[in-house]
């Protein structure tokens, strides 16, 4: 097993060294399997060698050399040649190169908007972020999204052929598409974050690690692009989301909902980081979807109790998050908060539309908010009914549990 | 998102089919299979023994009893599964719709979401 330090040390490095491959030969796809041989290579070996003095050129090397194994064996192959085998010395063996570079920051960004590609899928993007950028192994993914390593392998491939095929480049994208693009790197961010951001422990923990990554390359894109608000907004998301998961869950992993959760129990490091970040980006940016959202994360975070909480405060921000970035999800919450303000019946009002809206009839959360309200106006017969319609909704196992669980207390109390 | 495609079909219809249309069979099988494995969206799948293998446990009078044969008595009985990675419900349908035993009316396939570990605060 890798010790954390190194495996640390390999996750930074390995856009680095891709980005340097690339630079000098091209052919993302051939330079993107020979870095995570060269990653798993350093991986047995540094444990037990001791790391390289410089461990970047390390890698450098081993990767360039499979690269060019590689092409001598398809030219072998396509010669219908016997290879020559020449056998290369021992890679422990390898000396500092000569033409030591300093990395680019630029070749991380570029691999970013190369992985998050539109001729890819969501699942896609997902994947090869988190291999060429990340620096997870195809095994340490399809573990944490629970797939065999085959699956996941071949998605991988997949997707560097079609990169390939789309005749896309390595280079940073051009001004008009450069903010479409960058949206879907913070949205493929966030999406690791969410897959992460679980509920269960025990038998998940690899997959907690990918909340841990996505705010890693969050805040390497951060340190990249300290002048994009949104990238700051999403940063400071993801901190004060993170920053209840010693709460969100109780003793027997059952969620617990952000109203009862145990607040002093929250990660106050997290949290001022957080704060700080959205507050300094909303003085000079422009107001985007994630600085918002980390806004209303934020007024929650300042608040003792969810009763002490500045709703009125919240309702305006789901306001100006409703205007720039309209979407029945939005509402939602919007109708949840304005329920603290104005009264459960007032959030249903708000609810009411969503209910023939293609886009939540239907939806779980839709039934669960419902089920919340109706729970708060002393309806207790239809909020259980609701709650019972959301918990058969959701494909999610601990939100089905948290549902069942409320569902029965009302029937209890009856 | 994972779905699992459960196969449901007649017992035996196989042996009613001649061997070109047995073959055309199993050679689509052969291509669906070869093509969700090269999209990256298969995770796996058995075909199961035929029903009369079943052995069946559920509590009787006389407590837990385990009898020969398949719960559900009915003309279609589970012959198998595939579970499937899909970026949209209508794709893992889609998949469904192209099995053989459904364009060629011998079963239908049931797809059904795959329950998530994940869970986001309420």
């Amino acid at each position: 097993m890798t010790s954390p330090v190194v495996e640390d040390l390999l996750r930074t490095l390995a856009p680095q060294v891709l980005g340097v491959l690339v630079r000098r030969h091209g052919q993302f796809y051939a330079c993107e399997d020979a870095v995570q041989e060269a990653l798993l290579a350093a991986a047995t070996q540094w444990p037990e060698q001791g790391v390289p003095d410089h461990p970047r050129s390390w890698l450098v090397t081993v990767a360039t050399r499979r690269l060019t194994d590689e092409w001598r064996s398809e030219r072998a192959r396509r010669d219908r040649e016997v290879a020559v085998a020449v056998r290369e010395p021992a890679y422990a063996a390898v000396a500092p190169a000569a033409d030591e570079e300093p990395p680019s920051a630029d070749d991380t960004l570029k691999l970013l908007f190369l992985c998050c590609h539109p001729a890819l899928t969501g699942s896609a993007q997902v994947a090869l972020t988190l291999r060429a950028v990340g620096g997870l192994s195809t095994a340490e993914i399809a573990r944490a999204y629970l797939m065999p390593e085959a699956t996941m392998s071949q998605r991988i491939r997949r997707a560097k052929q079609r990169i390939e095929a789309a005749g896309a480049r390595f280079a940073l994208p051009s001004a008009a598409d450069r903010d479409e693009r960058l949206r879907a790197v913070l949205h493929v961010l966030y999406l690791v974050f969410n897959e992460g951001y679980t509920a269960s422990s025990g038998g998940e923990l690899h997959r907690t690690e990918l909340t841990g990554e996505a705010i890693r390359l969050a805040r390497e894109l951060h340190r990249l692009l300290p002048d994009d608000g949104e990238v700051t907004g999403l940063l400071a998301l993801m901190l004060l989301t993170d920053a209840h998961r010693a709460a969100r869950t109780g003793p027997g992993g059952e969620l617990v909902r952000l109203a009862e959760q145990d607040r002093t129990r929250w990660d106050r490091s997290e949290i001022e980081e957080g704060i700080a970040l959205v507050t300094e980006a909303l003085t000079w940016s422009p107001p985007g979807p994630y600085q918002v959202q980390a806004a209303i994360a934020a007024v929650h975070a300042e608040a003792p109790s969810a009763t002490e909480t500045d709703w009125p405060q919240i309702v305006a921000l789901y306001r100006v998050l409703a205007r720039i970035a309209p979407n029945p999800m939005v509402t939602l919450n919007q109708a949840a908060a304005v329920a603290m303000v104005d009264g459960p019946r007032a959030g249903l009002a708000l609810l009411a539309p969503l209910a023939s809206d293609d886009r939540t009839a239907g939806h779980h959360r839709l039934a669960a908010v419902r089920a919340h309200l109706l729970e708060i106006a002393g309806d207790r017969d239809e909020a259980r009914e609701a709650y019972l319609a959301a918990a058969r909704a959701t494909t999610s196992l601990p939100e089905q549990r948290y549902l069942e669980v409320r569902a029965a207390r009302l029937a209890a109390e009856r | 998102m994972k779905y699992m495609l459960l196969i449901w079909n007649r017992p035996g219809f196989v042996e009613e089919l001649s061997e070109a249309d047995r073959n055309a069979i199993f050679g689509e099988v052969d291509d669906i299979m070869k093509r969700l494995t090269e999209s990256g969206e298969l995770v796996g799948g058995e075909a199961l023994a035929h029903p009369s293998q079943t052995r069946t446990a559920r509590t009787g009078a006389a407590g837990v009893e385990i009898t020969d044969g398949p719960f559900v008595e009915s003309k279609e009985q589970f012959a198998g599964y595939l579970m499937v990675d899909c970026e949209t419900p209508e794709r893992a349908a889609e998949i469904a719709a192209n099995w053989p035993d459904v364009r060629r009316g011998f079963g239908v396939l049931e797809v059904r979401p795959v329950m998530d570990q994940a869970g986001t605060e309420m």
